[in-house]
């Protein structure tokens, strides 16, 4: 599909926007894969059980590597502790925030609801302002002018991609957020994808938040234990970032821009068990966007069913990172090259559908 | 005034279910919950135009498809973001194993 000239305006409010509007990019019809409803009810049905006991392993985990690290604090074994912990802290929040935000993790609401605000304080996220431009995400996947969450704008700068494996620019922007919001004013591009009714809670949101960080810093001077902010607040969420980043990164970086199928924008990569749990199933990227409404723990079954219909998966995380990051490189200075994937023969048009009984 | 007009027989939606049904250009969803009532309301999603009979229901819930919105298909409530504008529900019967709506 085409491009917009060598430097994109990534902006929602810029004029990227009416060109994707032109392009029948907004709000269009994505290609999805045929899945009879029956099959598609069993994939959807909601659950406690894999989520309590991915939670209860996950909050397990960081009350040990908290407690080695203290033990270890002074030594060098410290470092590893805190590896660890930042990783539960800052990468695994990422995932838990983003099946949370979509309501799936748990059968039960208020379990959802509890650990997507546990998780979006960790991740250092504002939890109402991305609860929406995720639902934008999934609209217009990778329209410029149309996703605000777009990772790797281009032309692409490097020394930009670095520092997020530290977490600064995020952090950055979600400090000035938090300040700008906190003093009742939303940018322009938050208006377009937030409806007025919702725009008081990222307000009261953002006040509240500031007051528990400012708390924190005032016990970690008062008590002067740099500990307490190595474990909780902005600092874990900054050190632990790196593995949820590059994650992230693999899910669409490199990829065409304005295309209608998510089999070309989406990379779905087989991952070793660790880094399945550290990322709940994401790496099913591709399923996860032509189904949202199927739970992590459902996706690898939802990807044998569509694995026919996808481009070659990807063995590793190391293999989806051979490609993206020549890619990445090339972007730097021509905004218009992309990983073209090639679909399978059996493509939409000569594919024939399964009996859909309930919704014909 | 009262128009029902025949949907389909109540066997072809399963309990805890949802079908879709268009007639005169309109499009609803019909929902049977697991009691076996049947509910219907309006089609398409009120955050985006989606339509609702390929989400999941829940008890009383359906959950919309693109973004996992939900609402009380009983009542037409929306339950919190993304969906915000409630639904419009619509009148219906079951006469002889057959469902009526109303579409007046
Ligand atoms: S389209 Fe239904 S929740 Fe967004």
């Amino acid at each position: 599909m085409s491009s917009f000239g060598t430097r994109r305006d990534y902006s929602l409010t810029g004029a990227s926007t009416p060109h994707a509007h032109a392009a029948g990019l907004v709000s269009a019809n994505w290609y999805q894969t045929d899945i009879p409803r029956k099959t598609m009810k069993a994939l959807m049905t909601r659950r406690d059980a894999p989520a309590i006991r991915d939670t209860l392993l996950w909050l397990a985990l960081l009350v040990l590597f908290a407690g080695l690290g203290y033990l270890s604090w002074g030594t060098l074994w410290a470092i590893p502790c805190f590896v660890a912990y930042g990783v539960l802290y800052g990468s695994a929040s990422d995932s838990r925030w983003h099946e949370c935000s979509h309501g799936t993790a748990f059968k039960t609401r208020w379990m959802n609801d509890a650990v997507y605000q546990i998780a979006s304080f960790m991740v250092f996220r504002e939890s109402h302002v991305w609860k929406w431009s995720h639902a934008r995400h999934h609209t217009d996947t990778i329209v410029v002018g149309r996703d605000y969450e777009i990772m790797a704008k281009r032309p692409v700068q490097i020394a930009r991609l670095i520092a997020g494996l530290f977490g600064i620019p995020q952090t950055w922007g979600t400090l000035k957020s938090l300040l700008q919001h906190a003093g009742g004013d939303l940018n322009s591009e938050e208006r377009n994808f937030i409806p007025l009714t919702e725009q008081t809670k990222v307000i009261r949101y953002a006040r509240q938040t500031l007051l528990v960080h400012a708390a924190i810093i005032a016990l970690a001077l008062h008590l002067q234990s740099f500990y307490l902010v190595m474990v909780i607040g902005v600092l874990p969420s900054m050190y632990g970032v790196w593995i949820a980043f590059i994650f992230g990164l693999t899910q669409h970086a490199g990829l065409p821009e304005n295309v209608l199928d998510h089999r070309l924008n989406c990379r779905t990569i087989l991952m070793n068990p660790v880094f399945r749990f550290i990322y709940s199933n994401m790496n099913y990227h591709t399923e996860h966007h032509m189904f949202p409404m199927v739970p992590y723990h459902a996706l690898p079954q939802l990807h044998e069913l569509m694995k026919a219909e996808l481009p070659v998966v990807y063995p590793s995380t190391f293999s989806a990172i051979r490609e993206m990051l020549p890619a990445l490189l090339i972007q730097t200075d021509n905004p218009e090259y992309d990983i073209q994937r090639e679909l399978p023969q059996r493509s939409a048009t000569d594919h024939q559908p399964a009996q859909h009984p309930q919704t014909a | 005034m009262a128009n029902w007009i025949e949907v389909c027989s109540l066997d072809e939606i399963d309990p805890e279910d949802v079908m879709r049904f268009d007639h005169n250009q309109h499009s609803w969803a019909i929902y049977r919950c697991p009691n076996g009532e049947v509910y219907a309301t309006s089609g398409h999603c009120t955050h985006e135009r989606i339509h609702l009979a390929d989400g999941l229901v829940m008890d009383d819930i359906i959950e919309c498809p693109k973004h996992n919105g939900r609402f009380n298909y009983k009542t037409g409530k929306a339950q919190g973001a993304p969906v915000c504008e409630h639904l419009k529900t619509w009148p219906t019967r079951v006469e002889n194993g057959l469902i009526f709506l109303n579409v007046e």
